[in-house]
């Protein structure tokens, strides 16, 4: 009988590099750039690291193929290092290669790297795949861009909870107005500008009815972790340390894609991986116990109904939520406290274990300006693909034993 | 007896107003104003011969049983393929029977008709039984000429049989000719075409008197006996002209559509010979002659089987069917006429796996799905697990076509990230009402077309063109109806 994740691995040591169009560096030196911060923060040796995971996800115009490029950036030296991809779940994918190591006895020390270069493709956007997107694919799933498939989001939304369409466009400018205010708080983040609701509404549309500031930055960066042992945390002298509560993956079955049932407007994916991490990390009642949230808000209108697949809102309750300033640094259930990719960024790869450094500096009380007051638990969560076929992976991190 | 049994059309929706020509272009060639009057129909940008011809087909087919259609002949002198036949891609969009003939006419602005006889005599022969003939074109001329005003793009399609005739065939005559009005070389994208005057005086004037007279002699019949007489001729007064030296009053001249349409090339005779058709009554006499390096003519005699025909779009119903496009521009960058910046991102890969087409091809042309015989559950495309969560079940699938399913949007968006030639570019989620749902382009439409609810036809389009490898991708595409 599976006993879950829960308290079963610590994280040790986070680093994160400053998100943004880093024309400075590749990806090489953005890891080793994160890998610092991280090792130090540890207070360990890299020859005490005895495994690592790579995440990245547009290989073929970043790093190339394979976990070499982390081996050979950060020279480990001759230890087993594997590299993951699963669209946008690719960070927390190699945070859960990591910890299931430790969690397995088969390493006492591991290392979880994300990792994404996306500004050397010439174009604004992520890269078009063509025919190299699948060979049955190319010849018949329409030309999707990402903006263009979440957008859809927002048409069956409206239709189903009969939501006029401007009042949906202005609680999503309230979604992204937010993470602004929050991104500008942090230094690190990629867009550090405050904007209104009214220049947010202003905006030119990028896919009907998500305009430019309802889509998140394309960015540069890394992040990465390091996962031991609880016992070995302890005797390397670590107190009030960060655990792992829960970590969840869920994958479209191609439901929503072929069969009458979805009306387009959610995530099973998301609602279900939610309900199986709350059940291992033992949360009864998430709105009432989840103290911040980094959700994948790769467009306001996911983020919108992902309040809803998290059963933090109640189904057709995200509007209210959202206007009341629910979800605001200062709401009830702080969400995007970093700035979110809206104002974080998002290099794909590096995108969830983005999301559990800014949980492992609330934690350790380290969030300068966005602190928040004491929070107990974190939840994190990524969706990579497209709301009709994706992989939703949820993690719930606070600290051990709490 | 032997003749029509049902016939087909498809005029493009779009249709390019001839003004907007000279108002872009009258600076540099003045005279186009003599024939910009009215409207030329214009392919959408990811229409072409092939999409009309499927276009044109289905409506032809609508209530007939396709599974007995022994023959497909295609005429054009557009076809997209020099060497892969572009029937059997037509074929199998339609789903006929895998044991049909299928056939290429071309090279020829005279190939319809030339189609229709050797169909007639495959059905005089009695080997075959049905034969389905479509002719469509799209023609290019280069901007800013005579020819970029007189052309339209179209389809029309006749099924030829034995049984539930509704235009008996009663005779053809046929004269092959040299005459070069124009030609357009294997690796031309141009016609090259010789002066008007002797086009009309030395072509049109005398090549078309001769054949109508030949068929009228071998039917032993005079000009009175006919009820309509169809040809096309762009010069406007010369088409009146010969009919009348032939003995033809102007009330049996069927309208050569300059106004509305414009010469649909290699299509246009059996286009204006279906316009005629739709008005036709039982006992009417129809000639219609084609031409190009000669002429066929043929003579059908209307039965009363006309009345029973089920509804279609045919030529009337497409025509009806019109948006008016005032850009000179959009019409030229439709045509890929002139070069625009698309960006890095359209850069992207666009090689096509021919083993992966070959495998997928009921699917990918032919729009077909799977229905589970367990569950009952409808779905595209097909796959070996049923999608159904509560049935799973394996290898249960048989297949079913979803091309005439009717269906609703489910989603939608209008994207302007996406590389188009027509942004933005809009696509989304449509389902089926008898089961199944596919994330879909759609086509001829704006974003104020389309609404969750409202309801799509499905049709044939160009996906893509690859134009390092030459090869032109095709899936299909939903189209949003009309409001009642």
């Amino acid at each position: 009988m599976a006993t879950g994740i829960k308290d079963k691995v610590a994280i040790i040591g986070m680093g994160c590099t400053r998100f943004g169009e880093r024309w400075d560096v590749g990806a090489e030196e953005l890891m080793v750039e994160a890998f610092q911060e991280c090792i130090e923060d540890a207070g360990i040796d890299k020859k005490d690291i005895q495994a690592a995971w790579l995440g990245t996800c547009m290989d073929e115009v970043n790093v190339g193929k394979s976990a070499l490029p982390l081996s050979m950036s950060l020279r480990l030296d001759k230890i087993a290092c594997t590299r993951v991809e699963n669209f946008c779940a690719s960070g927390t994918e190699s945070l859960r290669g990591a910890v299931y190591a430790v969690a397995s006895g088969a390493y006492d020390i591991c290392l979880a790297m994300g990792v994404e270069k996306l500004k050397d493709t010439g174009y604004g956007g992520l890269p078009a795949g063509g025919s190299s997107s699948g060979s049955l694919n190319w010849l018949w799933l329409p030309a999707l861009t990402a903006p263009g498939s979440f957008a859809q989001l927002a048409s069956a939304y409206a239709a189903k909870y009969k939501v006029p369409d401007d009042d949906l466009k202005l609680a999503l400018a309230h979604v992204s107005a937010k993470s602004h205010a929050n991104g500008a708080l942090n230094p690190k983040a990629h867009l550090r500008k405050a904007v209104t609701v009214e220049q947010i509404l202003a905006a030119p549309i990028i896919a009907h009815p998500l305009g430019l500031f309802d889509c998140c930055g394309v960015s540069d960066g890394a992040a990465c972790a390091i996962v031991t042992t609880p016992k070995i945390a302890k005797d390397l002298g670590k107190k009030d340390f960060v655990s792992i509560k829960a970590l969840q993956l869920a994958l479209s079955s191609g439901e929503e894609m072929g069969f009458n049932a979805w009306d387009g407007d959610h995530f099973l994916t998301t609602s279900k991986a939610s309900t199986e991490a709350y059940k291992e990390a033992g949360v009864k009642d998430p709105r009432k116990e989840i103290s911040m949230m980094e959700v994948h808000d790769c467009f306001s209108i996911t983020e919108f109904v992902t309040m809803e697949d998290l059963h933090i809102s109640p189904r057709g309750g995200a509007l209210k939520d959202v206007m009341d300033g629910f979800y605001n640094l200062d709401g009830g259930v702080p969400c995007q406290v970093d700035g979110g990719l809206k104002c974080f960024g998002h290099p794909i790869g590096a995108s969830g274990l983005r999301m559990i450094y800014e949980m492992y500096l609330q934690l350790h009380g380290r969030a300068d300006k966005r602190q928040l007051k004491d929070p107990k638990l974190g939840l994190t969560h990524n969706l990579g693909g497209f709301p009709f076929m994706n992989v939703c992976s949820i993690a719930i991190v606070g600290k051990y034993g709490v | 007896m032997i003749g029509i049994v049902s016939y087909g059309g498809y005029i493009p929706k779009l249709r390019l107003q001839r003004m907007s020509i000279f108002a872009s272009m009258g600076w540099f060639a003045p005279a186009v104003m003599a024939v910009a009057q009215g409207e030329r129909s214009m392919c959408n940008w990811d229409e072409d011969s092939l999409t009309m011809a499927v276009a044109a087909a289905r409506d032809c087919l609508a209530g007939m049983d396709k599974k007995k259609v022994d023959a497909l002949y295609l005429c054009s002198t557009t076809l997209p393929f020099a060497d892969r036949q572009n029937s059997g891609i037509v074929s199998t969009a339609l789903n006929l029977n895998e044991n049909v003939l299928t056939a290429d006419f071309t090279a020829s602005q005279k190939v319809a008709t030339t189609g229709v006889a050797t169909a007639l005599d495959a059905l005089k022969g009695g080997e075959k039984k049905s034969v389905l003939v479509v002719a469509a074109d799209k023609r290019d001329a280069k901007t800013a000429y005579f020819y970029e005003m007189w052309f339209g793009d179209g389809a029309a399609s006749l099924l030829l049989g034995t049984e539930n005739v509704i235009a008996e065939f009663l005779g053809s005559y046929s004269i092959s000719r040299d005459f070069v009005d124009h030609y357009r070389g294997s690796m031309s994208k141009y016609d090259y075409n010789w002066e008007e005057r002797w086009v009309r005086d030395e072509g049109y004037s005398k090549i078309i008197p001769e054949v109508v007279n030949g068929l009228l002699k071998k039917c032993n019949l005079t000009p009175k006996d006919i009820s309509k007489f169809v040809f096309p001729c762009f010069f406007k007064r010369e088409h009146r002209g010969i009919a009348k030296t032939l003995g033809f009053s102007p009330e049996q001249v069927v309208d050569n559509m300059h106004e509305v349409c414009g010469e649909t090339g290699a299509a246009h005779c059996l286009a204006m010979f279906i316009s005629a058709l739709e008005e036709a009554n039982p006992g009417d006499k129809i000639l219609v002659a084609s031409f190009g390096q000669g002429s066929d003519a043929l003579l059908f005699q209307v039965t009363d089987n006309i009345k029973k025909l089920p509804a279609r779009m045919g030529i009337k119903g497409s025509l009806a069917n019109r948006k008016e496009v005032d850009s000179h521009q959009k019409f030229l960058k439709f045509r890929d006429l002139i070069q625009t910046e698309m960006g890095i991102r359209a850069e992207a890969p666009t090689q096509t796996a021919l083993t992966t087409l070959y495998r997928k091809r009921d699917f990918l042309l032919g729009f077909i799905g799977g229905e589970c015989r367990k569950c009952g559950t409808r779905q595209i495309p097909m796959h070996d697990i049923c999608v159904n969560p509560d049935c799973g079940s394996v290898y249960s699938q048989d297949p079913v076509e979803f091309a005439d399913t009717s269906a609703i949007i489910k989603t939608f968006t209008a994207d302007m990230l996406s590389v188009s030639v027509d942004p933005p570019n809009i696509y989304g989620m449509v389902q089926f009402e008898t089961g199944g749902r596919i994330l879909a382009d759609f086509s001829d439409c704006e974003l104020s077309d389309v609404n969750v609810g409202k309801k799509v036809k499905m049709a044939f389009r160009k996906r893509y063109y690859d134009k390092e490898r030459g090869f032109h991708g095709y899936f299909w595409k939903a189209i949003p109806e009309a409001e009642a």
